[in-house]
């Protein structure tokens, strides 16, 4: 039971954490149609810019700072890099992106080396909000959550109830329209992927110090923010939510089996040959694969995610 | 023809021709991960190399006369790939190479090497490994042209053990370790070995988890908490070690843990506070050893490269073995120098470093070492800026390193 409710505990903080990297792709994407492989490199640029500027005027002005500055600079980057990649189709775009990934690794290791920096978590953070059965649950997490919740809220606020979120929903399905309205597009465009990198580089502040920052860290992340927005639909910000808290959960409790493959195929009646190395495997050690299966799965059997609204 | 031009000139030109035969150089191909997920390590040990060969060798002579260099071939971490850069290396002119990261790319490498020797004898290839540390490369894998100047998995596991044996507050052991040839290693030597010294300690678990890839730790460490261990054992290295602590801390574990690699590379700077009397690790050497050459080596690197925190000691022991067996064949041909090398006993500041002739692995004094607050004096210096550093709580001399090999060298 102790277990159970732990293992729960973590698993919904670790999914809040995956929403948080991956609700600014699956933003960009269903509002742009851009698949951003550089995503986690901007979750990477918002840990390093926060570490600098928490070195030297604090935490709170960083968690403020950073996420703009991240969403100032993916702004940029699209107004002047995607946009004109964007005239020559979506595989130049997806290469311009697959590209840009590789720039800002490089730019960090000149800039910050390539050992781990030193990010810490805020004094007045750094404790234990509540014990429970003598597991101690550090108030950061508890930060963290908050965070990824009031994200969820947010967004979903300013997309369906704010002027400006209508304009945006509208700017997708009918450009010429909102055009001829007197919006400018483009402009809503960069705001797009400004605000969707800018989420990113917020959920790089809050997970740099809870792990580590250093170059290594975008590629870690990259691929499993991907998992969670097909899983959860491709474009769908519910689905990214209800994907994100399941992966998370499935990573967890998967660790804490240590079932071997014979043991599970025993329980539907077939027994394994002994002494194969595939049937000793336990799911523990299947952990990290779990989520690229259930990607996989997904893709084959309902291709449009858990809540997609189209099929692509 | 005595215009001042001309003497210039000719000066120039004996300044070129004494200066070009000065240049000639001893080069070592140093084969590690230079991008990637280890970059950070791969760039920290090549740093460390290059100091060591200008500050210990080429300031005091150099090699007959002859500068000792080490250029960077960047093996991804990869086997595979070491295969191709040693290569290349050999291609450029390299006869010597140096690799540590992973004893994957080492195995790779060793077998390339005896397969190069056998079909080119006159261009043979030495190998000096600083840090692979399966212990079948100097005992049912043990070549000639290998050299290994770290204790191996099992020489590291006895010391753990012998010190775990005296403890008798370790009740359950929890093994957790990175999924491939190292993790496995380390799970198989604590069993054994608590096994045969420790029959009351219980091994209440065992997880291997894939290297690098793990961002959370936290349902590994509720899986050691609900197992109830009072210590745990790991060989994890690098972001896979300071996660593990850090999400330790978190929860409030309150086990300890024995590791090998704590002492460098970032692992201090993340576990901070956290690792204060809970963390343990097993070295050739740390800050607070009483040494003074290496102190200072060691503080002047930090100050030169900041951001890098000096941690390998058996970098300069080998770069000043290797130099001295060149000096002392007078040669610079790996079989020459690989003879001289042979049961070469060198005094480093911390006792002798031997290299065995019968395997080729180095016995060196080791300590066991606990994280706690710098305080000046038995902790005189903290890691990596931390406020905490290493307090020696156990040595062992270089004989009680000593364990028997298997291996059968197959001579040239």
């Amino acid at each position: 039971m102790e277990f159970i409710v732990i293992s729960l505990l973590n698993g919904i903080t670790y999914g809040l954490l995956l929403f948080m990297l991956s609700s600014g792709l699956t933003l960009i994407f269903s509002m742009m149609g851009i698949l951003n492989f550089a995503h986690a490199s901007f979750y990477m640029l918002g840990a390093y810019f926060a570490y600098q500027i928490s070195s030297w005027v604090g935490f709170w002005p960083g968690l403020l700072v950073a996420p703009l500055l991240v969403g100032a600079v993916g702004a940029l980057i699209e107004r002047y890099g995607l946009r004109r990649a964007h005239r020559f189709g979506h595989v130049a775009e997806l290469l311009f992106t697959f590209g840009l990934a590789f720039v800002v690794e490089e730019v960090v290791h000149l800039i910050w080396g390539k050992v781990a920096v030193d990010y810490r978590i805020p004094a007045e953070l750094d404790g234990t909000l509540f014990t429970l059965f003598d597991t101690s649950f550090p108030i950061y997490k508890g930060f963290m959550m908050l965070v990824s919740v009031g994200m969820l809220v947010a967004l979903y606020a300013l997309l369906t109830r704010t002027r400006i979120g209508l304009i945006i929903q509208a700017a997708l399905t009918k450009p010429d329209m909102v055009e001829a309205l007197g919006h400018n597009v483009p402009r809503i465009f960069m705001l797009v992927f400004g605000g969707g990198t800018a989420l990113a580089g917020l959920a790089g502040v809050i997970g740099g110090n809870a792990f580590v920052t250093e170059p290594g860290m975008a590629a870690a992340v990259g691929s499993i923010v991907f998992v969670i927005v097909v899983v959860g639909g491709l474009g769908s910000l519910g689905g990214a939510f209800v994907a994100s808290l399941l992966i998370g959960c499935i990573q967890t409790f998967s660790v804490a089996l240590s079932i071997s493959i014979t043991d599970v195929f025993a329980l539907i009646g077939i027994a394994l040959p002994e002494g194969s190395q595939v049937a000793r495997l336990t799911i523990t050690q299947m952990a990290p694969v779990l989520p690229y299966l259930l990607m996989v799965a997904i893709l084959i059997f309902r291709p449009r995610g858990l809540m997609g609204a189209r099929e692509s | 023809m005595k215009s001042p031009f001309f003497h210039r000139l000719a000066l120039a030109a004996g300044v070129m021709l004494i200066g070009g035969s000065a240049f000639a150089q001893v080069k070592i191909a140093y084969i590690d991960p230079l991008s990637g997920p280890f970059a950070n390590v791969g760039e920290a040990g090549l740093k460390g190399f290059k100091e060591a060969a200008e500050i210990l060798v080429n300031q005091k002579g150099g090699i007959m006369g002859q500068k000792l260099e080490f250029v960077g071939f960047d093996n991804k971490g990869s086997p595979q790939e070491s295969q191709i850069q040693l290569k290349a290396a050999i291609d450029q002119g390299f006869r010597f190479i140096t690799q540590g990261n992973g004893s994957g790319a080492a195995h790779s490498l060793i077998d390339a090497v005896n397969k190069w020797n056998a079909r080119n004898p006159d261009k043979t290839v030495l190998f000096f490994n600083y840090a692979a540390v399966d212990p079948t490369l100097t005992n049912e894998k043990c070549s000639f042209w290998h050299f290994r100047f770290d204790a191996n998995t099992e020489m590291k596991m006895e010391a753990i053990s012998n010190y775990m044996e005296k403890d008798k507050t370790i009740k359950k052991v929890f093994i957790i370790g990175q999924d491939y040839a190292h993790g496995h290693q380390v799970a198989k030597y604590t069993k054994e070995m608590l096994a045969k010294k420790r029959k009351d300690i219980k091994i209440v678990g065992e997880d291997l988890h894939p290297i690098g890839r793990v961002k959370d730790f936290a349902p590994y460490i509720a899986k050691i908490k609900a197992s109830g261990a009072d210590t745990v054992m790991t060989g994890n290295w690098g972001n896979d070690l300071s996660l593990l602590i850090k999400a330790a801390k978190d929860a409030g574990l309150k086990a300890r843990f024995f590791t090998y690699y704590a002492g460098g590379l970032g692992t201090p700077q993340a576990m901070g506070a956290a690792g204060e009397n809970q963390v343990l690790q097993l070295t050739e050497w740390h800050m607070n050893v009483p040494a003074k050459d290496t102190e200072k080596f060691a503080l002047d690197f930090n100050k030169k490269y900041p951001g890098i925190w000096f941690y390998y000691m058996r970098v300069n022991n080998m770069v000043q073995m290797v130099a001295q067996a060149m000096n002392t064949a007078k040669s610079t041909d790996p079989k020459a120098v690989a003879l001289a090398l042979e049961d070469m006993r060198f005094k480093v500041d911390t006792g002798e470093v031997w290299m065995r002739k019968s395997d080729h692995q180095a016995m060196q004094p080791l300590y066991i070492s606990i994280f706690s607050k710098a305080d000046g004096k038995s902790v005189k210096h903290d890691s990596e800026g931390t406020g905490y550093g290493w307090k020696t709580v156990a040595s062992i001399s270089q004989r009680d390193s000593q364990l028997p090999t298997s291996c059968i060298m197959e001579r040239p």
